[in-house]
């Protein structure tokens, strides 16, 4: 894992310049207790489910005695909420690009007057509705209109954190797009369908990778609509498998845990692989809105 | 789009009308542009007002229904004007879950915040590796929380757990604390686990601010005497402080609607020990279904929310304004 992440800690957002890190080992190494301390779950997460027998005796501290079963009963348990998930937080990632992009680029570069401020505000304001009160009124919306245990159900429910941040993050991204550059499409012929698409898509791609990265982890890491959208073991995302498997089989932790590690795997491998776009999307979606 | 670059050049220059209203075209062709304008925007205000305005109001309007199991096979309820209200305050464990709210985003928050700033702090020193030892810390946040707590369970299980296995280690140390399953600990455990997942938000956004502080004003406090301590009370806090007001607003707000944490450590129990608005407000919807007490909840959780962030953005107004 480290040896992917230096070369791209280099071309993050960092302000300072890079190659003057003074070397001092001892930083380095309460850096990594520091690590160690807020990384032990996840380590314990690995280690239990490599453990052969994870029942309920104390595990041992390293996983010497390795084995995957509790990996193949995990898949075999577990894999279809896996595919499930997946095809959950794509079609997410879809549909909130697909509606975040275009009002992102109109409230930065079109005069909307009060429009954009108001909007801004309600989008500001939708953080604070606690995800309990939007269950519970499409709950019973849901059921007239029949989205209960379906994808699209759940692919516009589990949308409802990802829109709102990536309208927020690449508006402050758009913003920063001189206006003399669209402008002189228009003088060009273009209208706004099409320098929409030729020239500001290609320039935002960074900022549509964060976005949409960030709606990924979003709808992947939903519990709250999974557990109240849906009512059957038919269209289950991982992380309700993951609940409903710890209330039912405490006894067995090996397979849990294997559970555990596979729901993981994007944000590592998000991390591992497009490291500085989650720095990006962490600071910039909360701070410059 | 080759010649972008070289149109930008020669209108750059000149001064350009706004983009909305490119010169020398009819009424009409402005009034197709400003449909063109509205239609990027619809979608997103539309979906923004069915999935927040749409709840928000059906909410208000279901706390003051009768609105049960009933409801979704007769499709009737009933106004009962403030009795949801009444019951889900006269609940004999209402007190319990209001004062429970209080302390878990009091204490999450406070355990966030200092553990948060006191890394983004470290970390703001350069040393061989910082930059990849910060990025790997943020793993617990980016992880479905629901995983996170699983393995707390395990983590935090008296008999065979990983944290009592080192407790019993230290010398001269004679406890096994029961962490979830005794109702006097079990706030505590699912507060400290929250905070676990809260400190690479914190962290990373605090350690943002402190990139922006710029060199020179240590250097120039250096030369008045301010370093240590005295520099960061004179320099880096107020420098920080709107970073901070937004730290605290969204960690609070954040924190008031928690819900994954809870139900996966403790499922609100044991006697309702751990139970805050949200999971009572959950408890009562999709266990007792109960949807107008649910509703009740909900509204209540919002107030203290809007309460919360109106006073506390009056206060910091200036740091917000930004």
């Amino acid at each position: 894992m480290s040896a992917v992440v230096p070369t791209r800690v280099q071309a993050g957002a960092d302000v300072r310049p890079a190659g003057k890190a003074p070397r001092r080992p001892v930083y380095t190494v309460i850096g990594i207790l520091i690590l160690a301390f807020m990384l032990f779950p996840l380590y314990w997460m690995v280690n239990v489910s490599l453990q052969p027998a994870g029942n309920a005796v104390a595990t041992p501290w390293f996983p010497f005695d390795f084995s995957l079963r509790g990996y193949t009963t995990a898949i075999s348990e577990q894999g279809r909420n896996l595919v499930t998930s997946l095809l959950i937080s794509l079609g997410a990632v879809v549909f909130s690009l697909l509606i975040a992009t275009p009002a992102a680029y109109a409230m930065a570069h079109f005069k909307l007057g009060r429009w954009a401020t108001v909007v801004l505000f309600g989008i500001l304001v939708t953080q604070m509705v606690p995800g309990i009160v939007v269950a519970n009124a499409l709950y019973s919306a849901y059921s007239d209109l029949g989205l209960l245990n379906t994808l699209p159900g759940l692919i516009l429910a589990d949308s409802a954190a990802g829109i709102p941040f990536s309208i927020i993050l690449m508006r402050a991204f758009m913003g920063s797009i001189p206006a003399s550059i669209v402008e002189a499409a228009y003088v060009d012929g273009a209208g706004h369908v099409r320098a929409f698409f030729s020239i500001v898509l290609p320039m935002s791609r960074n900022a549509l990778i964060t976005a949409g990265l960030f709606t990924f982890l979003f709808a992947w890491g939903d519990f709250l609509f999974a557990l109240t959208l849906t009512t059957t073991a038919d269209l289950r995302p991982i992380t309700l498998g993951l609940y409903t498997y710890v209330g039912s089989f405490v006894a067995d932790w090996s397979p849990i845990m294997a559970t555990a590690v596979l729901s993981s795997l994007p944000a590592i491998a998000l991390l591992v692989l497009a490291q500085r776009y989650v720095a990006a999307g962490v600071t910039g979606g909360a701070v410059k809105s | 789009m080759a010649d972008a670059s070289v149109g930008s050049t020669s209108v750059a220059s000149r001064t350009a009308p706004p983009a909305s209203e490119p010169a020398g075209r009819g009424a009409g062709q402005k009034l197709r542009t400003r449909l063109v304008e509205v239609a990027f925007i619809v979608p997103a205000v539309v979906y923004l007002v069915l999935f927040f305005g749409y709840p928000v109001v059906k909410n208000v309007l279901m706390g003051f229904q009768e609105y049960t199991t009933k409801t979704f096979y007769t499709g009737e309820a009933p106004w009962v004007g403030l009795s949801n209200y009444s019951a889900v305050v006269g609940n004999a464990i209402f007190d319990r879950t209001l004062w429970n709210t209080v302390l878990f985003t009091a204490g999450s928050i406070v355990g966030q915040f200092a553990l948060g700033l006191a890394i983004a702090l470290f970390f703001h020193k350069r040393f061989a590796l910082s930059g990849v030892l910060r990025s790997l810390i943020l793993l617990p946040w980016l992880i479905p929380m629901i995983a996170g707590t699983a393995v707390w369970r395990w983590i935090l299980d008296t008999d065979n757990g990983a944290l009592n296995r080192i407790l019993s280690a230290i010398p001269g140390l004679d406890l096994n604390p029961n962490w979830l399953t005794s109702p006097q600990l079990a706030l505590v455990a699912v507060i400290g686990v929250n905070i676990w997942l809260g400190i690479p938000f914190n962290m990373t956004i605090l350690y943002g601010g402190l990139q922006e502080i710029p060199e020179e004003l240590y250097e120039a406090g250096a030369l008045d005497g301010a370093t240590g301590w005295r520099a960061f009370r004179h320099i880096t806090w107020p420098m920080l402080r709107p970073v901070v007001t937004v730290v605290l607003v969204l960690g609070v707000v954040y924190t008031l609607k928690v819900l994954d944490v809870i139900l996966g450590l403790t499922n609100g129990g044991p006697a309702n020990s751990t139970q805050t608005i949200s999971t009572f407000s959950y408890d009562m919807s999709f266990r007792q279904f109960d949807f107008g007490q649910g509703a009740a909840l909900g509204n209540i959780l919002i107030l203290i929310s809007l309460v919360f962030a109106v006073v506390y953005l009056r206060i910091n107004r200036k740091a917000v304004d930004e």
